[in-house]
């Protein structure tokens, strides 16, 4: 068998979805945005509504989603997705609009519109990625950085009595009636990559039924904030983020698990 | 049906973009505009016409509410005072670089900080220099009167969606709370969905087709040399309203000796002034601006080669001056009257100094 057979149209076995572009993502080699990015865009191809979708891309590393993302999309001024997110759904409710943040975009500049927009149950889904840094300035600490972490605006260590606790954002917005799913996942292996697109399309699913708001949280490495390779990132975290920032789902069906 | 009415200049704007077809609000309370919000929500335009109203979490989430909703293609507004469009300035920006069509109402009160609650006009260069970070403009529309509040808003509407930038309402305390005999134009109907798909379709956010290319609306450009030709852009269509858009209103012009300048609630009072003035004998006029940016320097410039002094009559320290000075390049006098901090000037004032700052000075 020559390479024209094997790229039958009647061989394929599996392809990039097309709501991804061609273009070279600007993340860096061993980041898990890449992925979060890719099976966002899967679970709208795999549901059949990605012409009906609109993005929210953040400020932070994945300011420029929209031009991986091949939906119509807004970019929105730090921190603000979820209040441009809830403008876009309670003009269009039919449509299904999600925001995509970092840390630093939805923990801390964003605290507030997170806040208030899942309080107010707004039916769209948020899909939060944290790699406890800010990746696009520079490695510099998140409100989700770890006790001790060095970032490049804590070089001795995050100090809890002048810098405060890393901030569980996931935790403190599941109290809040207006959410309806929240779950915390990881992009690190294949068998998480899977759990991870399970959770993103039943989070859709929840806007689909109206429900209310559904959070995704991914825990992800930044090799290049963390001064590691990508493979010691992804073992520190492992080791160090998943402790502080446990797997799994956190409310489901409204309610809070355990 | 066109309605007369007896309203706030607040509620006037609020019952004018219903009828204007708007298809969101959002906004947060601030004394002296909380009546444009309180009135909406009273009246339920969701039962009426379909149109949202929301009241955010802060002017700063309320004007990226307004963000989402323009990119996306529908009438969306929001009003404040001062202070809550100081915090707006962020999403005002932001939109001004994206190309979204907006409605932002501002009902003047004194500053600075959190200042007082009486009516202003010292948010002049806020409003008409750009007012967040980078190099834009708005187009600036000051009523004087409860009328001009409601009818302005329509205007507003077309004029943001004509040039996909932001377009201010400039109000004050004191015609955003006074009540005046009002008629309100016939209801406009809201666009469909189709219709907006249809008109907006090549640059709104409304979901992609499967063939054809997405929209993105972003103000984000990296490269310099790109980002300075979308500023060139931009720059353009500051021009285009300047040689499209000026408005302005001449009262008692033609055999002025002197020219009071002034728009919004200052231009009322100084209506008073000029007849007490003539009353005396003094031949005096009035140059009411109706859009503040573009401002209409031809049209004073054209006036400062036949009269003999321009007295700027304003809320504010001196600020609306300086672009009278600039449009007048020397021709003739011009000198600044003004209260401030919430103070509103007396027509017995601006009498005063007119005679002891422009003839007498």
């Amino acid at each position: 068998m020559d390479i024209k057979d094997i790229i039958k149209p009647e061989n394929l076995v599996y392809t990039k979805t097309k709501n991804m572009t061609d273009k070279v993502l600007s993340y860096c080699p061993g980041c898990g945005h890449g992925t979060a990015h890719n099976i966002t865009m899967e679970v709208l191809e795999d549901m059949g509504i990605t012409h009906n979708t609109i993005g929210v891309a953040p400020v932070g590393c994945s300011v420029l989603a929209y031009e991986f993302m091949n939906i119509d999309m807004q970019q929105a001024a730090h921190g603000r997705a979820p209040a441009v997110a809830t403008g876009i759904k309670r003009v269009w409710p039919e449509k299904y609009v999600f925001t995509y943040q970092g840390d630093g975009d939805l923990a801390a500049i964003g605290g507030n519109e997170t806040l208030h927009a899942c309080n107010r149950g707004e039916n769209i889904v948020i899909i939060f990625v944290n790699n406890g840094i800010y990746g696009m300035t520079g490695g510099q600490m998140a409100p989700t950085t770890l006790q001790g972490m060095q970032t490049s605006t804590s070089p001795y260590g995050r100090e809890i009595e002048t810098m405060g606790s890393p901030l569980k954002m996931t935790e403190l917005i599941a109290q809040l009636p207006g959410v309806h799913f929240v779950t915390r996942q990881a992009v690190h292996t294949p068998g998480a990559v899977r759990k991870a697109k399970k959770a993103i399309r039943k989070a859709f699913e929840i806007q689909k039924e109206k429900k209310g708001l559904a959070f995704v949280e991914i825990v992800s490495n930044c090799n290049s904030g963390w001064k590691m390779t990508p493979v010691e990132s992804n073992i520190w975290m492992v080791d160090n983020m998943f402790p502080y920032f446990p797997m799994g789902d956190i409310k489901v069906d409204g309610k809070l698990v355990k | 049906m066109a309605e007369i009415k007896l309203m706030k200049g607040n509620e006037a704007v609020a019952e004018a973009a219903i009828r204007a077809g708007c298809d969101a609000y959002f906004g947060y309370p601030i004394t002296p505009q909380s009546e444009v919000i309180e009135y909406l929500m009273m009246e339920r335009p969701e039962d009426r016409t379909g149109m949202v109203v929301l009241q955010a979490e802060s002017e700063i989430a309320a004007i990226h509410m307004v963000y989402g909703a323009a990119a996306a293609g529908k009438m969306a507004m929001t009003s404040s005072s001062s202070p809550g469009i100081s915090l707006k300035e962020e999403g005002i920006s932001y939109m001004a670089g994206s190309e979204l069509p907006a409605v932002i109402v501002n009902v003047v009160r004194g500053g600075p900080g959190l200042g007082t609650i009486q009516p202003s006009q010292a948010d002049y260069f806020q409003t008409t220099k750009g007012g967040g970070h980078g190099d834009y403009r708005l187009l600036v529309l000051a009523p004087a009167s409860v009328q001009e509040s409601a009818d302005f808003v329509a205007d507003a509407f077309r004029l943001a969606f004509k040039y996909r930038n932001p377009v201010m309402i400039l109000s004050d305390g004191v015609i955003g709370q006074m009540m005046e005999k009002v008629i309100m134009p016939e209801q406009t109907p809201r666009l469909t969905d189709q219709e907006i798909i249809e008109k907006y379709g090549d640059w709104a956010t409304t979901g992609k087709p499967d063939d054809k290319e997405r929209n993105i609306i972003t103000s984000l450009e990296l490269d310099p040399y790109k980002q300075e030709l979308h500023n060139i852009k931009l720059q353009a269509k500051y021009t285009q309203m300047q040689e499209e858009e000026v408005r302005y209103e001449m009262i008692n012009c033609e055999d002025a000796d002197y020219i009071l300048v002034a728009y919004g609630s200052s231009a009322r009072i100084s209506q008073k002034a000029m007849d007490l003035a003539r009353a005396k004998g003094i031949k005096v006029g009035i140059f009411r601006l109706i859009t503040l940016f573009p401002f209409p320097s031809e049209q004073l410039n054209d006036l400062a080669g036949r009269v003999k002094g321009f007295l700027a009559v304003e809320m504010s320290a001196g600020q609306m001056i300086e672009d009278v000075k600039l449009a007048i390049e020397g021709k003739t006098k011009a000198v600044h009257f003004g209260r401030y901090g919430g103070v509103i000037h007396s027509p017995e004032e601006i009498l005063e100094a007119l005679e002891q700052k422009l003839i007498g000075g």
